[in-house]
């Protein structure tokens, strides 16, 4: 049985307590994406300055509302991000989703790109993000979890429509 | 004193027997669903064990037997909300199907641009969309009645919205606030500007004694699985002439006549609205919730809420003060028993996810009236709800597992 401690980690607590990169960017340069989970009412509002000289997140700001374990996420996310190049943010989008036991590429039936998959997450480090692994125990909130990360995912593909 | 003898009621409710975590199951979620009697599981076990076949087709005793269960639990559910005629209940899967029943079939026969609804501001999301589909098609005008600060409806302009008006569509009981809706003067008010009146009684029927003749009504929808009965089966109620001039809602088997290749004429009510095969052995489980209920008097169910509401609403305001904000009106005798808070700026989800691990069971989110919850200004709440199984240690079991929360998520 899993028991809180699973899901409330202390370093989550700690990004609840004290949201990381907290505020807002002028837009633009920045762009700005809404995420919502309709069923339970979480919003993250992300800000997201991309160098295009240099393709890396030049600077990043959340806001919003919602749970603990949706805005704790959030709140990792933007300190994971910051200052990465865009290829290795993707990385981190496709490593987390797997880390919640999301494997879309998978869901598409391609046979050899879950082993793909698997070798190149091989290399990514996670860091603190690690600790929000205890969600995959409480199914209902893994959409709490990714709720941060499908919105940094929207923001990136937009942010590249603009730019193209 | 309660009303109810609840130690016994709860030994009739198997699931409560069962633990979550090595902790006795506390359940206050009965708003969204309510728990089964034994009564009632044997009762469908029975059913499908003994006197099971399809209804009103075949000529064989067993068929007979089924139909006739059918149709006597029709007769408890009229008898139930002091229906004038069993042939006025219509079986629907649930109450948002009763709604939509009234919706597709009087609504789009009745109702033409520039005409307006009525609803308020307290609806759940089964009495919102199926009118904004409506009014998107056909340019109906949908109007809202505000809510007053103290979570009532605010009536001030009743006479503007209802000028005009062709529906009242409006809550019994709000499932977010509790707020009972005084049903009658509003139905008054809705037929002197010739408007007619649906009450979603989803909430209200499992708590109050229902009597629809008193309300003067039009069309009443409720669901049996919030009345201790199975899932899958709910009621519309409707005069009989708005059920005789209505067209039909579904088409195919039993809701027919005759058919020939140009056409068909319709059974008569209320099977007209009952095609395909119905949920039998279901009809036949809320027919047995109603008379376990009715065995308990429904003016000692609603004492016994009363008290554990009271109970709940004096140990939350005592124990959790200014961190607790409940939304919904203070006055016990004009509320049910289901109690919406916001908690110490802790999110529902989080407060509902360490309840669990008392084995307490509350229900967290926009409770399907997110219209309302931008109203309040709020994304979701904690919701506590009672029925006849829960007592006075059940409100202690929250106390206890909300001190935790408090513990847990303290800055
Ligand atoms: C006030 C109210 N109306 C309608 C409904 C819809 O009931 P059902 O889901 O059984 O159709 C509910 C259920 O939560 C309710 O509380």
């Amino acid at each position: 049985m899993a028991g809180l401690e699973d899901l409330y980690r202390e370093i989550i607590l700690d990004h609840y307590r004290s949201p990381r990169n907290r505020g807002e960017l002028p837009v633009p340069p920045a762009h700005k994406v809404e995420g919502f989970n309709p069923l339970c009412g979480d919003e993250v509002v992300l800000y997201l300055d991309v160098d295009p000289e240099t393709d890396t997140v030049h600077d990043v700001k959340i806001a919003g509302q919602g749970c603990s374990i949706s805005q704790a996420s959030t709140s990792m996310m933007s300190a994971a991000v910051k200052g990465k190049p865009l290829s290795e943010v993707r990385q981190l989008i496709r490593a987390f989703k797997a880390l919640m036991s999301i494997h879309e590429s998978k869901l598409e039936g391609d046979g050899d790109d879950g082993s793909d998959l698997a070798a190149e997450l091989a290399g990514v480090r996670l860091g603190d993000l690690e600790a929000l692994q205890g969600v995959v125990k409480f199914p209902v909130r893994i959409k709490c979890a990714t709720l941060a990360w499908n919105t940094l995912q929207q923001a990136l593909d937009e942010t590249a429509q603009t730019q193209a | 004193m309660s009303a109810l003898d609840v130690a016994t009621i709860k030994r009739d409710f198997p699931i409560l027997k069962r633990e979550v975590n090595g902790r006795r199951l506390v359940y206050l979620d009965s708003a969204s669903s309510a728990q089964k009697p034994l009564v009632v599981l044997d009762a469908m076990d029975d059913a499908y064990r003994n006197h099971y076949a399809n209804i009103h087709r075949g000529v064989y005793t067993i068929a007979e037997e089924a139909t006739a269960a059918f149709e006597d639990a029709r007769r408890k559910v009229a008898r139930f909300i002091n229906a004038p005629r069993t042939d006025e209940i219509v079986f629907t899967r649930n109450a948002t199907e009763s709604i939509n029943l009234v919706a597709y079939s009087w609504a789009r026969a009745n109702l033409h641009a520039g005409d307006a609804i009525v609803l308020s501001h307290m609806e759940h999301h089964a009495n919102v969309v199926p009118w904004q589909i409506l009014a998107a098609e056909r340019g109906v005008e949908l109007r809202w009645i505000p809510m007053t600060p103290d979570f009532r409806l605010d009536l001030t302009n009743l006479d503007a919205l209802l000028d005009g008006a062709r529906l009242l569509a409006i809550s019994a009981m709000s499932n977010v606030l509790g707020t009972i809706n005084d049903i009658r003067p509003l139905a008054d008010a809705a037929h002197a500007h010739g408007a007619l009146v649906l009450v979603d009684a989803c909430q209200f029927v499992p708590h109050v004694a229902t009597d629809v003749q008193q309300w003067d009504a039009d069309f009443i929808a409720f669901s049996s699985h919030k009345i201790l009965g199975p899932t899958g089966i709910g009621a519309l109620w409707a005069r009989l002439e708005l059920l005789e001039a209505m067209p039909p809602f579904l088409g195919g088997g039993e809701m027919i006549r005759d058919v020939r290749l140009d056409g068909f004429t319709t059974n008569d009510v209320p099977w007209k609205f009952e095609a395909g095969t119905p949920a039998i052995v279901e009809a036949v489980g809320f027919g047995a919730a109603i008379d376990y209920i009715s065995a308990l008097g429904m003016d000692a169910v609603r004492a016994h809420e009363l008290l554990v509401t009271r109970y709940a609403l004096d140990s939350l305001r005592d124990r959790f003060g200014d961190s607790l904000t409940i939304y919904g009106p203070t006055d016990v005798d004009r509320r049910g028993g289901a109690v919406s808070f916001l908690f110490d700026g802790i999110h529902a989800h989080d407060i509902s996810q360490v309840l669990d691990e008392d084995a307490v069971c509350v229900r967290a989110g926009h409770h399907c009236a997110k219209p309302l919850m931008r109203q309040l200004g709020v994304p979701a709440t904690t919701r506590a709800s009672f029925y006849v199984y829960n007592d006075e240690a059940d409100v202690d079991a929250l106390m206890e597992a909300l001190a935790k929360a408090q513990k847990f998520f303290a800055v």
